[in-house]
């Protein structure tokens, strides 16, 4: 378990001037190995970023650059070797208790034996939290957001994966955290069903405001959604480039077709090229 | 259009047509067993007719059936005792299986320890255990109620520990960013998901409980379904000795069904296909 660490204190170099609002989450020389019989591995190496709050990052990469470690190292599921890690201002163990942020896994990680309404009511009977914050969206709520009214009392087993993957968002969002983490939440699923859900979760970060930060091998996907992406290569897992997408706010899956994109979309390419 | 028409048959047609096949397979799945099951019968009547077996070596079923119905209380008399003897042990065995893999996924160092010398016990046979636990126990229900308990307990406590401990890791990682406690994700999570292995370990227990009975009583007993097998085996009363198998087989069968009932009243979320 990493020492809490005051991140304003640790980095203030990272941390915006504003200290009464510092960066959802700063990260500044992450480097985190692990030991195994045969070899050590250094999965992340002196990675450094900030994101905005209310922002969207886009973690893009291929496999084994470390990009799901970056992301459980900001959820406290992993320690990082050495480095300074700061979420909301605060360590992540803090903003973990503090249930400051929402997780996301690559499956869905839904408990079959709950319905869809329970798996989402779940983070209110554990870890001490039991009330939901006044004026926070309720299970159901949440549940019609994703587009599942009407599903509340269906079991994992009966929905399709796009429809779990869904159940998994609301669930995350329970409580209104301030941070989502999202692990290649679409990757198992059909192309038609991502684009949907791509779709969704812009307008859901509009409508919600809170951070994301989304890990995705697919440069479309990265693109689309990120305001941000930043681009990592492998061995050992570094940053290659902060890229600022600038695109407008207000995004179709047309605009994957338009000049502006394309050419991002190949600027990524490359940069993912140099760093193999 | 007359040409489609007459190539397409009537859809509530193929739909009768079908619903017909279905209900033809469903008898057919019905009825086969039991063909097969009268089809042995006969063959055993009629291999005892032809061959003129001594009804000391082997009895008709009409034998059979004439003892299961004249002998009716002596039988029932004797499953009662053999029925609580492998009850008991089926609640002893299976409770203590499921405390003691909480425990050892709770503290690992204890399983270390421990369970090796789980496996070693497992590995005597039940017919060289009951006689020490004769010795130790005496004569009473006690022995018995101990070896049923012994079979069940292995069965039960390894399928339990792989139910506790086989979580879906991502879920057990949700649980550590919700902050979940070591009884939460207890409770939440590793019970529910050891229910199906659990409820398979239970169905093998309920029918070998009753051997482990049926065993306890071959070493010394006066009364029960084993006692009852050695009396008729030395009284060469051999339509005796298939009535009283065919009753204590019928028992393990009620149990075996009642776990599975309540297994289906309790795992419901399982998708029809299974994991």
């Amino acid at each position: 378990m990493a020492a809490p660490v005051a991140a304003a204190e640790a980095f203030p170099s990272v941390v915006p001037q504003a200290a009464s609002a510092p960066a959802a989450v700063a990260c500044r020389n992450v480097t985190v190995r692990f030991i195994t019989d045969r070899r050590t591995v250094t999965a992340l190496e002196n990675v450094s970023f900030a994101v905005e709050r209310g922002g969207f990052l886009s973690l893009l990469g291929p496999s084994g650059c470390g990009k799901s470690t970056l992301l459980r190292v900001v959820a406290d599921l992993v320690s990082p070797t050495s480095g300074a890690v700061s979420v909301l201002g605060l360590s992540p163990q803090e903003a973990r208790l503090k249930r400051s942020l929402g997780f996301v896994f690559q499956d869905a990680a839904l408990l079959p034996w709950r319905t869809a309404l329970q798996n989402v009511e779940l983070p209110l009977e554990v870890g001490g939290a039991k009330a939901l914050p006044a004026g926070a969206p309720t299970p159901r709520e949440l549940l019609k957001l994703v587009g599942l009214e009407g599903w509340e009392g269906s079991y994992p087993h009966e929905l399709s994966g796009g429809m779990r993957q869904r159940v998994s968002i609301a669930r995350a969002l329970l409580g209104g955290p301030r941070l989502l983490l999202m692990d290649e939440p679409f990757g198992a699923l059909d192309e038609i069903t991502r684009d949907r859900l791509n779709e969704e979760l812009r307008r859901i970060w509009q409508e919600t405001g809170t951070t994301i930060m989304f890990v995705t091998h697919s440069v479309y996907e990265a693109l689309f959604l990120g305001e941000q992406v930043l681009v990592l290569a492998a061995n050992p897992g570094r940053v290659t480039e902060l890229v600022d997408v600038g695109l407008p706010r207000d995004r179709t899956l047309k605009i994957r077709e338009t000049q502006p994109f394309v050419e991002i979309a190949a600027n990524l390419r490359d940069l993912l090229g140099r760093g193999a | 259009m007359t040409d489609i028409a007459a190539v397409l048959p009537d859809a509530s047609a193929a739909e009768a047509e079908y619903a017909r096949r279905k209900q033809r397979e469903l008898w057919r799945r019905r009825l086969l067993p039991a063909v097969g099951i009268l089809a042995a019968l006969g063959a055993w009547a009629a291999v005892v007719y032809i061959f003129k077996v001594p009804p000391f070596v082997a009895p008709s079923p009409v034998a059979v059936f004439a003892t299961l119905t004249s002998k009716f209380g002596l039988l029932i008399e004797n499953l009662v005792p053999t029925a609580i003897e492998a009850i008991c042990g089926f609640l002893l065995g299976n409770v203590a299986a499921i405390l003691i893999a909480t425990t050892f996924v709770h503290k690992k160092i204890l399983e270390e320890a421990f369970f090796p010398l789980v496996v070693i016990i497992n590995t005597i046979p039940v017919v060289a255990k009951a006689p020490i636990l004769v010795l130790l126990l005496g004569n009473g229900m006690e022995p018995k109620i101990a070896i049923a308990a012994l079979i069940c307990f292995f069965p039960t406590l390894v399928n339990m520990v792989r139910g506790l401990e086989s979580v879906n890791p991502q879920a057990m990682e949700l649980m550590r960013v919700l902050s979940a406690s070591k009884t939460e994700v207890f409770f939440k999570l590793r019970l529910f998901n050891s229910l199906p292995y659990l409820f398979s370990a239970l169905k093998i227990s309920a029918s070998t409980s009753v051997i482990g009975a049926i065993v306890g009583e071959w070493i010394g007993s006066t009364q029960g379904i084993g006692a009852l097998i050695i009396q008729a085996t030395y009284a060469f009363d051999s339509a005796l000795l298939y009535a009283t198998v065919i009753v204590g087989s019928c028992f393990s069968m009620v149990f075996f069904l009642a776990i599975t009932l309540v297994e289906r009243l309790v795992v419901r979320w399982q998708a029809p296909a299974g994991h």
